[in-house]
């Protein structure tokens, strides 16, 4: 109370209206507008920058293939022809399918940690998915190379043929290296952040929330699943678009363990190629001003399907929000 | 104060003029930029010529043979290094002649996991084309089981395996596919990165070789300097006169002496397929990119200086490395186109 009064004293003499300029900036204020500005201001240079100098640089093959260029599934650098079907596709797949796995298996941990672990337990594990979030990608692929390759030729491999075989996803030779072994090695590398991020909003949901549902005669689990992970809905689908734009972006780790085969098949066993390991693996090389041009459109084509689906995530969080969950 | 003043401003004089004169006691610095596969020997060489003669410095930047010569074109470094030679197509994009210099051989070795199969196997070239082709699809092949009599082939499928980066080890080996296959030349052709028409991408020799080991049934193709540092068993390839040969320092060196009677005063040659009944079929160059107009004097120097230490003392530190030495009369050849860096 004492603090208000004496702000409305010192204002007094000034002025009854908005205060002017001068005050504002002898008062910091505007100053700290002024920085905190241009600060902000830099990522939308730096991006605009980004988007410019990929797109100067690869007029060369958008010239010459036009939109074809995301059409066509030949690459070619010996005969200078591209096109980057099997690269959005391979991308798209190990992407989708990594989130397939890690958002129920990272929801489910966060939910166990926040709700229903002792706090000890919870913080401890917690503790070590930040660490993992903090592993560079390359120790990831080493793992994939020297433990999930194996894996997936030897048990996992096999025992999907054996089971659900009959599916197109699962038909054609295993070689352990491909879409599927991408996509756990992406797995392994999202879930710390769904669970991570998925926890902290979880525990930020109010306990009246829970204890109102407990007294209406919700069980544990209902109250859970019915209250706290919808109040908590937009933070999730936040963990899990962070998660993706990892999975989009990965390089060294996909590389490593897709076969870095540009083809399209059904089959999850069959090797493909991603957009981020096409540029790491041919860039330094490339020969002809094309094959580097087209390397450079590929860079941009990966900048706008992030660019989309980082749209599509927010337009998801407004229609849920809509829909219902928590108010703010 | 006033003296502080003067003294600064005459030391500033003095190394400005010292930089601009380059007289005998400033350090000359030279940027260079390319080839990854000769990154050791070069680090080695500009290391022991560093203190040899501690004016001349040389930073070099193993980017890779496309980023030397991009930078060598934009004129961002003094000399470049690639492992294929510059197609004519770039050298007329250059605003300056371009001089090629062979440094060290390097070859490529085919090797492979095959279950039950322990020694080394022969390959034909019709073999190679045609696994790499898709067109062999079987261990049991005839065309791979008649050039290894006695060995029990088993009956299953070959699963290919080649470089994912662009690298000049596979460009070496499309070039050799090139000869000796019309099909392959046709419809892949040779370069860093191609259309491969089957198989698996591993990233660099480790990748490739660590795929093969753990994939039974599987044929890749490494560096010989990995193959011998790794001690991995790898293949014999037949020659350009219907011989066996196995890789080794000696007969890739031979491959260069084969090559080196049709040399053109460029130095730009494929020595793959080369002729001779002991060359190792998939050898090739690696070459220094030197403008030959340099208007830096004390740079011309130090370069032309350089190249003659190469040729001669520079060789003698290829085998500990495992790079094969330039034969003589390549030696000789190169010793004379020096005077052409003016």
């Amino acid at each position: 109370m004492g603090s208000t009064a004496t702000t409305i004293d010192r204002a007094a003499p000034h002025d009854a209206g908005p205060r002017s300029f001068v005050s504002r900036l002898r008062d910091g204020d505007e100053v700290a507008h002024l920085i905190t500005l241009i600060f902000a201001s830099t990522i939308l240079l730096i991006t605009i920058m980004l988007v410019w100098e990929l797109w100067v640089n690869c007029r060369l093959s958008r010239v010459q293939f036009g939109w074809p260029f995301f059409t066509t599934s030949d690459w070619d650098p010996v005969f200078n022809h591209f096109g980057a079907l099997p690269f959005i596709y391979g991308t798209l797949v190990t992407s989708v399918l990594s989130l397939v796995i890690a958002v129920p298996l990272g929801l489910a941990a966060a939910i166990f940690l926040s709700e229903l672990a002792p706090r000890r337990i919870s913080d401890t594990i917690s503790f070590m998915i930040d660490l993992l979030a903090a592993v560079p990608s390359v120790i990831y692929g080493l793992l994939g190379i020297f433990v999930v390759v194996p894996m997936m030729r030897t048990v996992i491999g096999p025992a999907l043929k054996h089971t659900l075989g009959f599916l197109p996803l699962f038909k054609g030779p295993n070689y352990g290296v491909g879409f599927l072994t991408a996509g756990i090695v992406l797995t392994i590398m999202v879930v710390p952040f769904i669970i991570s991020v998925s926890r902290e909003v979880l525990l930020t949901v109010p306990r009246d929330q829970r204890e109102a549902a407990l007294a209406l005669g919700a069980t544990r689990w209902e109250a859970t699943w019915k209250v706290v992970v919808p109040w908590a809905r937009t933070g999730i689908l936040g963990s899990v678009f962070l998660a993706l734009a990892r999975a989009l972006g990965e390089t060294m780790a996909v590389t490593m363990v897709i076969g870095n085969d540009p083809k399209i098949s059904a089959s999850l066993f069959s090797p493909g190629y991603s957009i981020a390991a096409v540029i790491a693996n041919e860039f330094a090389e490339a020969f002809s001003d094309m094959h580097l041009s087209s390397l450079v459109e590929i860079g941009l084509v990966l900048f706008l399907m992030t660019f989309i689906l980082n749209g599509l995530a927010r337009l998801l969080i407004v229609a849920t929000e809509r829909g219902g969950g928590h108010p703010s | 104060m006033r003296k502080i003043l003067l003294v600064s401003l005459l030391l500033l004089g003095l190394l400005t003029t010292g930089a601009a004169v380059a007289g005998p006691d400033s350090t000359v610095l030279l940027n260079a930029a390319g080839a990854t596969f000769p990154n050791p020997i070069y680090s080695k060489w500009f290391d022991v010529y560093h203190t040899q003669h501690p004016s001349v410095q040389i930073n070099y930047q193993s980017i890779g043979s496309g980023g030397g010569i991009r930078q060598l074109l934009a004129g961002t470094v003094d000399f470049g290094a690639s492992d294929r030679p510059m197609t004519d197509d770039q050298l007329s994009q250059a605003k300056f002649k371009i001089l090629h210099f062979p440094t060290v051989l390097g070859a490529v070795v085919p090797t492979y996991n095959v279950p039950g199969v322990t020694g080394e196997l022969n390959f034909t070239q019709h073999a190679l084309a045609g696994i790499y082709l898709g067109a062999i699809t079987k261990w049991n092949d005839p065309e791979i089981v008649r050039a290894n009599p006695g060995v029990s082939l088993p009956a299953d499928d070959i699963v290919v395996v080649h470089r994912s980066d662009g690298s000049g080890t596979s460009f070496i080996w499309t070039d050799f596919l090139s000869k000796v296959s019309d099909q392959w030349k046709s419809t892949v052709g040779a370069d860093a990165s191609v259309k491969w028409p089957v198989g698996l991408g591993g990233k660099g020799n480790e990748g490739v070789s660590g795929l093969i080991k753990q994939t039974p049934d599987a044929i890749g193709y490494v560096e010989l300097i990995y193959a011998l540092q790794n001690n991995m068993t790898y293949a014999n390839v037949q020659n350009a006169s219907g011989k066996y040969v196995k890789a080794s320092l000696a007969s890739v060196t031979a491959a260069a002496a084969g090559a080196a009677k049709a040399m053109p005063d460029d130095f730009r040659v494929s020595i793959t397929n080369a002729p001779g009944p002991a060359t190792y079929p998939i050898s090739s160059f690696t070459w220094l990119l030197i403008p030959a107009q340099i208007s830096d004097g004390a740079k011309r120097d130090a370069i032309k200086d350089f190249l003659k230490w190469m040729l001669k003392e520079g060789q003698s530190y290829n085998e500990g490395l495992s790079y094969a030495q330039l034969p003589k009369p390549v030696i000789a050849k190169e010793s004379k186109a020096i005077s052409q860096i003016q």
